[in-house]
């Protein structure tokens, strides 16, 4: 590990000022991505900011039904919020699905959504990766890529973002806040994490100084129409092979609004409002979902050990959205603690707890 | 003395126990010394080829680094292989840690930074540059076939091939059923709680106190004297957080952390990270090809029975992977062959049941295969085969109630209510899969000696270098020397875990309970003897009566019927002016026996799936394990090794491998994250049964050890329930969700 030095901001702005000014300096959260990096030589701070001293924890729902999530709030906390339970069961479920209880009890939200890749190359600095050392290739294109994309991914780079909880805030279309020197911007969540074409050392669109601050999601209307399913190589502490955010409003027996975002086949959540749009309006029928699944996976290629992932996703795509159809499972949302095998297990949810 | 008290067969808990919560129990790298000095080695990041330069003139400059160590400053060590080799190597060229420029393996250690702190140690490594010159390398077992050989030389204490009996290819060609498959598992890791780590405590003229992380402190003993020609040398593994056979053989930790403290004249400790446990000891890839042919009714005619597996460059590691299939069902036409391939890694090492695990994994998923050929229930099929004998060897079982081990197991799992036709259970939109297998593995003594004492307040002394890998051998010592002289457990203090210490074998092939077990049974009863015959010579009242007449009896000498004198052995040893009475028993291979016995522990397997029909998720929802292993000293120890050997047997099915870069001869899955052993909610449930066995053959006391069992035959019978459930039979592990959607 290498030698760097340590500051403790008290306000967001000092914060981003001092991040803007140390081209090296890195923020700090929960540490259970940071410290990691570090330990395997991944990535060598000069300055490291430790952003705990900032008012960032609170969750709460403002007037107009929206919830703020406080960039430092901890997983384990807003999981088991009760106006979260209560209002973003989807979200819930999907942090419940992540990591271990351990880690979800230090991880915080802002760090979630911007932890790094699980990439092994990345992960092993005497291995080329464009995503850690600029130019000098991908060890996964034609290496040990089991994990890897399908989707969306460049010659540059084939890795996929591992947060669970990313791609229920995809497909709840949530908005993430974020503060630097010039000021404070909204990023909506599409645009938030970018596909790596010839840059995959960028995760995302934030600029230099920028602080996460909180996410931002509106009500959702979906009532119990909604699913996170993993699929993933154990039934806990494991990534997602491929991982589904699935939530749908019905009309009768016509879908009036689907919203599905893929895990673990990109570079970031996987969505296509467009094929959304295109399957408004039609039969909630397995055939349809199928046909959706389809069209949500066209261009998917394989890149050896991966090929599976073009078999595997189809079913968790469509299997959710049929099995919510045609007549709803009524299963109280908090139960569907996603550490069962299908993330339909209907165990009880653990009791809150941390530290 | 206390009432009399029975502790064998008791589910005693771990006297070690509380030591262990509360983190008084200390590890190797737990140890403190003076001025003690931190290493971290520095390993090879090409699979093959030689260092041209290394530069350490960054890493020198940190602030605290002492010093580094690369090939450039070897030291004086022994140039004799013979030297290198410990107890349990095989045959070959033991690796020399720094020994030259040459890489043979990725992950091999090239230099040791040694400094004042652990973090200024790692700190340095990360700045140490090597340049290589980089040579072509093989890690992929499917190349390297082509090149397979016979080992030459064959490893001490494995069994090679059996013989060929009988007329294979007459008999394979009038089978009514035939079966010809074969089967693959990749590299398995080692990765105990503990990681390798030694703290060698330095004082003057090179006297050594090693702290190790081994399953021998005897034979790492051995090892730095040999090497370093010490004479001032002990090892102390007084606990040790699991090993599974990782720790038979010295690792190159032990080497470094010796040759930097006799260099710099200080106490040094070192302590691999978990990244450097993959390219140590692992449980070798291998391919296997099996042929079986039966009659019209299921009876064996034909068995073949080919192994290949990996080895490293430098060592001919073996195991007995085929050598089970010629034992566990009658056969009379049969031929088996094992061969070895090369590939840059490491030399692989013993893990929980080497051979057995993965030949019978093959053998077992080939029975079950044949069973659904020939239309016989896959349970009907092995007890119509029932082997009586041991054909290899042409020996008698000591004893084998693996009938027993079948019907009980049978009865709990309730495999009779298994519906015959594959895909035809269903629960909900889960298929449901009843897979079963049968296990086997050596019940083995081997030479050890343990030192009894009774002191004069009739409290008891063990004394043996045995290690306790997290077994329970603290518990089980206790148990038999509390049994013996009818005291409560906690009056008897074990000593093990030093070098030493009367001399033990390293703790492996589950041969620990049973060989230092008979020891202190056998030291115990000697001491009895010398009280009855203290009291037979030198107390009037006992003059008359023949010694073997006598007992010694809730701390009593008296007569075997009850009649006539007694004088507690307090008394006696006051008269006698003895503190104590010590005698050392020594157990080992009964040589007699051997010609005409052997012995094997046996296990029936028998496991419930689930798969998802849509998704393709597959889990394991029940097991059954089913244990005949002779006398069970405590249940709850034992129950415990077997939970152990299920769970690593439900990863070896499931979640274990791994993944080479063959590109770079890289295994790319270095960490506990990626690659995977089962977590808690992989592990449903789980039943134990230990069936009775009664062997007064295998040893004095009966008992045959559980340490390897439990794993055997697990993994074979997961697939055989995924293959019941879904009409997918898998032939190479793990059986991960790509392979059940393919
Ligand atoms: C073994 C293991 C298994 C795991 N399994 C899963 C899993 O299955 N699914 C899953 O989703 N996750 C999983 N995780 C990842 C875990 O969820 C993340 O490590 C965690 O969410 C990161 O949060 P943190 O607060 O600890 O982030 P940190 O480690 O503190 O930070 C992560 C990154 O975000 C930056 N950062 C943090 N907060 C801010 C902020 N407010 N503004 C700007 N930058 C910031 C840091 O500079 C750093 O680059 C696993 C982790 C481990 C170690
Ligand atoms: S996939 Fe991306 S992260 Fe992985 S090696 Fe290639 S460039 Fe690096």
């Amino acid at each position: 590990m290498m030698r760097f030095s340590y500051s403790r901001p008290q306000t967001i702005a000092e914060a981003a000022a001092a991040l803007a000014a140390d081209p090296s300096a890195q923020v700090i959260a929960g540490g259970t991505n940071l410290v990691d990096l570090m330990k395997y030589d991944v990535t060598r701070p000069g300055t490291v900011i430790d952003i705990n001293g900032l008012d960032l924890r609170g969750i709460a729902v403002d007037g107009e039904g929206t919830l703020h999530l406080g960039a430092l709030a901890a997983n384990a906390d807003t999981a088991y919020h009760p106006d979260v339970e209560s209002g973003w069961p989807l979200l819930s479920s999907a942090i419940l699905a992540a990591a271990s209880a351990q880690l979800r009890n230090a991880a915080t939200n802002g760090g979630n959504i911007l932890q790094r890749t699980r990439c092994y190359y990345f992960y092993d600095p005497s291995t080329p990766c464009n995503k850690r050392r600029p130019g000098s290739g991908c060890g996964a294109l034609n290496g040990v890529n089991r994990i890897h994309a399908i989707l969306g991914e460049s010659p540059d780079c084939i890795a996929t973002h591992p947060s669970d909880m990313a791609v229920a805030l995809a497909a709840l279309d949530a908005v993430v806040r974020v503060e630097g020197p010039a000021g404070e911007r909204q990023i909506p969540f599409d645009d938030f994490h970018r596909l790596p074409g010839d840059r995959p050392d960028l995760d995302n669109t934030m600029e230099r100084g920028e602080i996460v601050t909180a996410i931002s999601v509106r009500p959702q209307k979906f009532g119990q129409h909604h699913t996170y399913l993993k699929l993933r190589d154990r039934q806990s502490y494991a990534f997602a092979l491929v991982s589904v955010a699935a939530a749908i409003r019905l009309e009768g027996d016509t879908i009036d609004e689907l919203r599905v975002a893929l895990g673990g086949v990109a570079h970031k959540p996987w969505r296509r409002k467009d094929v959304e749009g295109e399957f408004a309006g039609r039969p909630a029928t397995r055939q349809t979902f199928e046909a959706f699944a389809a069209a949500l996976l066209e261009g998917a290629t394989g890149h050896g050990q991966n090929d599976f992932k073009l078999d595997l996703a189809p079913a968790p795509s469509s299997v959710p959205l049929s099995r919510h159809t045609p007549v709803p499972r009524r299963i109280s949302p908090q139960r569907w603690c996603s550490d069962g095998p299908l993330g339909f297990s209907h165990r009880p949810a653990p009791q809150p707890r941390r530290r | 003395m206390a009432p009399s008290v029975s502790h064998i067969g008791q589910p005693r808990n771990r006297v070690d126990g509380r030591l262990k919560v509360t983190g008084a129990a200390r590890y190797a790298a737990e140890y403190q010394a003076n001025e003690l000095l931190h290493g971290y080695v520095v390993v090879s990041t090409i699979a093959a080829g030689r260092i041209v330069a290394i530069d350490t003139r960054e890493a020198r400059a940190m602030p605290g680094v002492v010093q580094i160590f690369t090939h450039l400053d070897r030291q004086g060590v022994s140039w004799w292989d013979r030297d290198w080799q410990d107890d349990t190597a095989p045959p070959g060229h033991p690796f020399r840690p720094l020994h030259s420029d040459r890489i043979l393996y990725d992950g091999q250690p090239i230099a040791l930074v040694i400094a004042e702190s652990f973090e200024a140690a790692r700190n340095a490594a990360d700045v140490v540059h090597v340049l290589y010159e980089v040579a072509p390398h093989q890690t992929d077992i499917h190349a390297a076939e082509a090149d397979q050989y016979e080992p030459p030389k064959k490893r001490e204490g494995v069994p090679p091939p059996p013989e060929p009996r009988g007329d294979l290819d007459q008999a394979l060609a009038e089978a009514a059923f035939r079966v010809d498959a074969e089967y693959e598992q990749p590299s398995e890791h080692h990765n105990p709680m503990e990681l390798f780590a030694s703290t060698v405590i330095y004082e003057e003229n090179d006297k050594l106190t090693i702290y190790d992380k081994t399953q021998g402190s005897q034979n790492a003993q051995q090892f730095v004297s040999a090497v370093f020609d010490l004479d001032d040398v002990k090892v102390v593994n007084a606990y040790v957080g699991g090993a599974f056979g990782s720790g038979l053989r010295p690792r190159y930790q032990l080497f470094l952390a010796v040759m930097a403290a006799l260099k710099l004249k200080r106490s040094v400790r070192l302590e691999l990270s978990r990244r450097e446990m993959f390219y140590l000891s692992y449980r070798p890839i291998t391919l296997q090809k099996l042929s079986i042919g039966a009659d019209s009714n299921g009876k064996l005619l034909a068995l073949k029975h080919h192994a290949v597996q990996a080895t490293s460059l430098f060592e001919d590691y073996q195991e007995a992977v085929v050598n089970w299939s010629g034992l566990a069902y009658q056969c009379d036409n049969a031929a088996f062959s094992y061969t070895l391939s090369q590939v840059n890694t490491d030399t692989p090492g013993d893990m929980r049941a080497p051979g057995a695990a993965t030949g019978v994994f093959a053998l077992e998923t080939a029975m079950d295969e044949l069973s659904y050929a020939a239309g016989i229930d896959p349970l009907e099929l092995r007890l119509r085969n029932y082997a009586e004998r041991d054909q290899n060897m042409d020996k008698e079982f000591t004893s084998k109630a693996l009938r027993e081990c079948y019907a009980e197991g049978a009865e709990h799992f309730g495999w009779s209510k298994r519906q015959p036709t594959p895909r035809s259970m269903h629960d909900g939109k889960e298929l449901v899969g009843y897979g079963m297998a049968s296990g086997f593995w050596d019940a083995q003594v081997n030479k050890a000696e343990a030192k009894v004492r009774l002191l004069a307040d009739g409290s008891v002394e063990v004394l043996t270098a045995a290690s306790d890998i997290g077994t329970g051998t603290y518990t089980i010592l206790a148990q038999i020397a509390a049994e013996a002289f009818e005291i409560p457990i906690d009056r008897v203090k074990v000593s093990i875990g030093a070098s030493d210490l009367p001399t033990s074998p390293v703790e492996g092939g589950s041969w620990m309970a049973a060989s230092v077990g008979s020891a202190v049974h056998l030291a115990a009863e000697a001491i009895k003897t010398k009280l009855i015959h203290r009291a037979n010579r030198h107390h009037e009242a006992f003059l008359p009566i023949a010694s073997a007449d006598l007992c010694v009896e809730a701390g009593m000498v008296k007569k075997t019927d009850g009649t006539g004198p007694t004088i507690s052995v307090a008394e006696l040893m006051q008269a006698a002016q003895w503190d104590a009475v010590e005698e050392t028993g020594k157990a080992g291979p009964d040589m007699l026996q051997m010609q005409k016995y052997i012995s094997y522990t046996h296990s029936a397997v028998f496991v419930e799936v689930r798969v998802d029909e849509q998704l393709g998720v597959a889990r394991v929802k029940r097991i059954v394990s089913a244990i005949a292993a002779g006398k069970i000293l405590n249940p709850k120890t034992a129950r415990s090794q077997i939970l152990g050997g299920v769970v690593m047997g439900v990863g070896m099915a499931m979640h274990e491998e791994g993944l080479f870069d063959h590109g770079t001869g890289r295994i790319m899955n270095h960490n506990l994250a990626e690659y995977h052993v089962p977590a808690n909610a992989d592990i449903e449930d789980i039943e134990v049964i230990f069936v009775d066995e009664h062997d007064d053959k295998v040893n004095p006391i009966g008992v045959k050890g559980l340490g390897e069992i439990g794993i055997v035959g697990v993994a074979a019978a997961i697939g055989n329930a995924i293959y019941h459930a879904t009409g997918k039979r898998l032939r190479t592990l793990p059986f991960t969700i790509d392979k059940i959607i393919s």
